[in-house]
Order: C-alpha cells, then structure tokens, then sequence
C-alpha cells in the first residue's frame, strides 16, 4: 500500500507549460481519476507520475521522491498502462507479459522461475493463459488490452497509472478491464491513478475525480461534486444532463445543444 | 501475492518458458558452420586432404596425437595460409552481423546497417590515406580503425547538437558525415590516381592475412564487443515497445542505445580495419535470421553470430576459388551471392516486411 503524493508540480514541454502548479494526494487504496477536456494536461501529468518527463514540484511515493530513484526502482513502484501500446513484431502474449519483470530480471540477465510464476498467474488471472503462444499482433484489441494490464501488473507495482486504458475499447470490454481493476485494487491494495475520457465511467470507478483544464486543477472531490452540468459546461464547452442513477452513481448524458430542425423547442429531452 | 492452489500452479507454469534460441536451431547452424569451416580449410589452390586437415585439429586437443596428419608442407598451408584466412572470416562475417542486428535493435529501423553511423566512411578514408601515403602496410588497419571511430564520433556530436537524443537526427548526422567523407575520400583517391586500383579494392572488401597477425589484432575488440550485445538481447527485445515504454519497465532506452551502439562500433571499426568495406552481411544476415527463426533478439542475435560467421566464410572460399588463381574481392561475393538469396527469403517469407 503506497501513498502518492503530488505537490505544486509543473511540467514544461517545448516552452509551454502544460501541467501547472498542481498539487493532490492519493491515499494508498484508492482510485483518482483524472478528467478535463484534451490537452488538459491529464497524460502528461501521469507521464511526470511515471518519471517519464521531467517536473518541478514534488511527486512522492510514501514520501520517496520519483525523481530521486533509479529507473529500476521506480518500474517496481509505479506501473503504467499506456494509451497506445506499441505492438512489438514477433513476440508472443508470454514474453510480453515478462517484460513487465524487467525491473527484477538483472541487467544482462534472464528471466527467473519466480519471473515466470508471476506471469503464468497473471495469465491466467486475465484469461489470456490459452493465448500465452499468440504474438501480440495477432490479438483482438481486448485481449491485447489484457495483455497490456498482465504486463503491468507483473511489474507487482503498488501503484497502477491507466492512461485512457479503455480508448480501444468497446462497451463490454471497456466495463471488463476497469472492473478487473477495481478488483485488483481490493485484492491487492493497489493505487489507482487513471486518466479516462469518459465522465460517466470516472465517476463509477474512482473514489475521486481531478478535473484539469489548461494543466491546472479547477476542481477535485466526489463525482457528485466534480461532474456538475455547470462545471462540464463550462469547461468542455458541452451541454450536459447530469443524472443520478439509482444506484447512487452519477451520469452524464451529452445533449445537443440546437435541434436538427432549428427553432424548435428542446422541452422534449427536459 | 497470493499463491493460492500451489501445486495446480506449479504444474501449469512448468510449461511456460521465455523466449530463447531454440535448440535445433542452434545444433543446425553450428553443423553448417563446421561443413563451411572444413570447406574453407581444405579447398584452395593446393587442396588439402578432408582427413588429414580434421587429424590436424583434432590433434590441437591436448594429450592428443594421433598418426595420419598432414605433411610438412601441407600443415604449413593449413596453419599458415587457410586457417588465419578462415578464421579471420568467421570473426568479421560474425561481428558484421551481430553489429547489424544491435543496429536494428537499438534504432529499432529494419534498414539499419553496421555503416550505418559514418565507421565505413571514416575508415575507408582512414584507409585511403594510408595507403596514398605509401607507408608501412601494417599502418593500415590501424589507419582504417581510427578512422571509422573517428567518423562515427563525429556523427554523435552533429546529431546531439541538432537533435538532442533523437535517433533519427542521429542516423541524418551519419548520412551527412558520411557523404562529406565519402568525397573527401574520393577527392584523396583522384589526386593519387596511382594507389585507385588498391584503394577501390580495399573498399570492396577482401579477407588478406598474413599469418596468424590480423586474426590476433581484431580478437580482443571484436570479443568485447559480442560480449557486450549479446549481453544485451534481452533489453534489446524491451526497447522494441519503444523508449517511453521501455523507461515505464525500468530500462533507461538512451543508455541502453549508447552502450550498444559503442559495442558495435568499436567492433564494427575492428572488422572493417582487416577486412575492407564487406556490405551485405551486416543487413542480409540478421534478416534472413529474423525471418526463419522468429524475430526476438534472443534469437537473433546468437544466431546471426553462427549465420554470419558461415556466410562470409563461404563468401571468402567462392572469393578464392571462382577465378583461381586470381581472387575476387569477397565484398563482391557476398553481394552477388547473398541479394539473389535475401530475394528468395523475402518471397518465401509468410508476411511482408
């Protein structure tokens, strides 16, 4: 169980600042999601979380700053699921899912048993196992996406950054992956920081949401509080219903701001 | 976490197993090898006896001597003009292939070669000075090394000071370092039209030895250098998701990349100081590898090593032999022999590349 910490971090790229003074606490456990329209800054900011660019301000694990650790160190503290994964040519779903224990393999070394014990119960944890000799190319965009997260996961990371893990997604697949990591995170204590386009899915998966516009946070808290038809409006420039659903969860329904025909009254969707 | 049901796991793991060089794979390249190796020694000129040339190396061992050998002169043929030949041929065909496959790793470009960042240019000026200047002819490998390190040292500062870290800057800087060394060669090689006839065949490449010499000059460079990336096929099979990836999983792609690409060149620059400017083995091999054993540089890299080490020994024996006693420079071999073959891998092979 790791805490993140995130304090007055600002991330410049090509002389623009595109994260800024931004400052949040992940509580070891939980799910925050990150929401804001695009560009917002929401992958860059998990990119500065993963040590993949470089920030000012602090990011700390437990108190450990990311910038201070060896790559090493830091891949078996926070693991990523990247937007787009690169397909690699030629490399089965097994070998795929060991790349994730590369942060224990030594340089210059080879796989151990235990390596393989990891990634054969991850396997079988995604349903991939009757897949392990498939090469990655071949694969559905889900059971890609699953290998995606086996490899994560095998990095036995206690911390979990998604990045638009469900982009390439359908409906189906998109519900099975953020459920499967729901469960993780119960199972397994992990922290949980996503970044997700969808408002309605953020607010059912995270215990709390980070709303960025223009790389700074403009509101944070429950669903109930972050995704408000004013907030959305004026930060996405959409015209939304925000609903309760009975269940308790919020949804977000898009609606068109001006009736096809023109002039006539929207009273019907109100 | 949790291990639950232990031995049902225990028992469906046992079947897993990363990525290697599969065994037949191993045992059938090293085979062809040897028949290549035992060619290479007996045919020539003066043709050696199969028998009396395997009596010979089997009696290397130590505490044997068995009857049956060769004669005086005939080992004098094998030990002082076939083997250095043959050997020297192995060290090059394998260090041009396995620089070419770490090449191809690191930039992650199919099309990457071991000349890719300046060395053949740089050496092949290096080369050309030396031998326009008519010094000692032992200068001359000497002269080609340093100029090959030279080249591609001047590469990395012109692709660092437009590009930063950037591979394709990079692999640009070695185009355009490359082409300026290339007509300063070719401007040296005009003014001393005299030495074009040695100059032009150093650059196409030949395995020339004189004795045991050569082979002893190369062996520690090119040694270190297979070591160092064969070292590296595992993180050679993580950057294939890229640097950003790669970086998530723990492996720092830049440094991996310099590592990799010192390796190579230093080795590459070594190979090239004996040899002459051989193309052909360093981008053929690894691909013909790549696309009959799979792709991983697990497999790649230790296969192309054996490949590349056959190839140029039976490049260098048609060398030798088609026009005998004349020779053909080896580079030439391997073009003529080695296109025709790539061709048929590339239409025989299941996808397009």
């Amino acid at each position: 169980m790791t805490t993140l910490t995130v304090d007055g971090v600002g991330v410049t790229l090509l002389e623009r600042p595109v994260v800024d003074d931004v400052s949040l606490s992940v509580p070891a456990g939980t799910w925050v999601t990150l929401v804001g329209p695009n560009g917002a800054g929401k992958s860059t900011l998990l990119r500065a979380v993963s040590g993949a660019v470089d920030h000012v301000g602090v990011i700390a694990f437990d108190g450990v700053e990311v910038a201070r650790l060896r790559s090493r160190e830091r891949a078996r503290l926070v693991a990523v699921v990247p937007q787009d994964p690169a397909r690699p040519d030629g490399m089965t779903v097994l070998d795929y899912v060991l790349l994730g224990r590369t942060p224990y393999v030594p340089y210059l070394g080879t796989e151990s048993a235990e390596d393989l014990a990891v990634a054969g119960e991850l396997l079988d944890t995604l349903e991939l196992r009757s897949l392990s000799d498939r090469m990655v190319t071949e694969l559905s965009g889900g059971e890609f996406q699953r290998a995606v997260l086996a490899r994560a996961l095998a990095q036995q990371a206690p911390v979990l950054l998604l990045d638009e893990p469900t982009s390439s997604l359908d409906l189906g697949h998109a519900q099975q992956v953020l459920e499967l990591v729901d469960e993780l995170r119960g199972s397994r204590g992990l922290t949980v920081v996503s970044a997700l386009h969808d408002l309605t899915t953020a607010g059912q998966f995270a215990d709390h949401l980070v709303l960025l516009v223009d790389g700074r946070v403009v509101a944070q808290g429950s669903a109930q509080e972050v995704l408000t038809e004013e907030l959305i409006r004026k930060h996405y420039g959409a015209r939304v219903r925000v609903v309760t659903d009975p269940e308790g969860g919020v949804v977000v329904v898009p609606l068109r701001s001006r009736p096809a025909g023109g002039g006539r009254d929207v009273g019907g969707v109100a | 976490m949790s291990r639950a049901g232990g031995t049902e796991q225990d028992t469906a793991t046992a079947t897993l197993r990363a990525v290697r060089l599969p065994r037949r794979w191993l045992f059938g390249s090293l085979a062809v090898l040897l028949a290549a190796v035992l060619l290479g020694l007996t045919v020539g000129p003066a043709g050696l006896p199969l028998r009396g040339v395997v009596t010979e190396i089997v009696n290397l061992l130590p505490g044997v001597d068995l009857a049956g050998g060769l004669d005086d002169r005939q080992a004098a043929v094998l030990w002082q003009l076939r083997a250095p030949r043959v050997v020297l041929g192995l060290l090059v065909g394998a260090m041009l292939a396995l620089a070419g496959a770490g090449y191809q790793g690191v930039f992650r470009n199919p099309l990457a070669d071991p000349y890719l960042l300046g060395v053949a240019a740089g050496a092949g000026l290096g080369a050309t000075f030396a031998i326009v200047s008519g010094g000692n002819r032992l200068l001359l490998p000497l002269a080609a090394f340093t100029g090959g390190l030279l080249g591609v040292a001047a590469t990395y500062a012109l692709g660092r000071s437009v590009g930063g870290r950037s591979t394709n800057s990079l692999i640009l800087a070695g185009v355009a370092v490359a082409a300026f060394l290339a007509a300063v060669q070719t401007f040296v090689t005009q003014r001393n039209s005299e030495s074009l006839r040695e100059v032009y065949g150093w650059i196409l490449g030949r395995l020339l030895t004189a004795g045991w010499g050569e082979v002893l000059t190369v062996l520690p460079y090119i040694a270190v250098s297979a070591i160092v990336i064969l070292g590296h096929r595992r993180l050679l099979d993580v950057l294939s998701v890229g640097p950003d990836e790669a970086g998530t999983l723990g492996v720092p792609a830049s440094r991996v990349r310099l590592v990799v690409v010192l390796a190579a060149t230093l080795g590459t620059a070594a190979a090239v100081s004996v040899s002459g400017l051989i193309g052909f083995v360093g981008i053929v091999v690894p691909h013909i590898v790549r696309m009959l054993a799979g792709s991983s540089y697990r497999i790649v890299l230790p296969l192309a090593v054996v490949v590349g080490a056959t190839f140029l020994v039976v490049a260098d024996l048609v060398a030798r032999t088609v026009v005998s006693p004349g020779e053909l420079p080896v580079g030439v071999v391997t073009a003529f022999v080695g296109a025709p073959f790539f061709t048929l891998v590339l239409r025989s092979a299941r996808r397009p590349w």
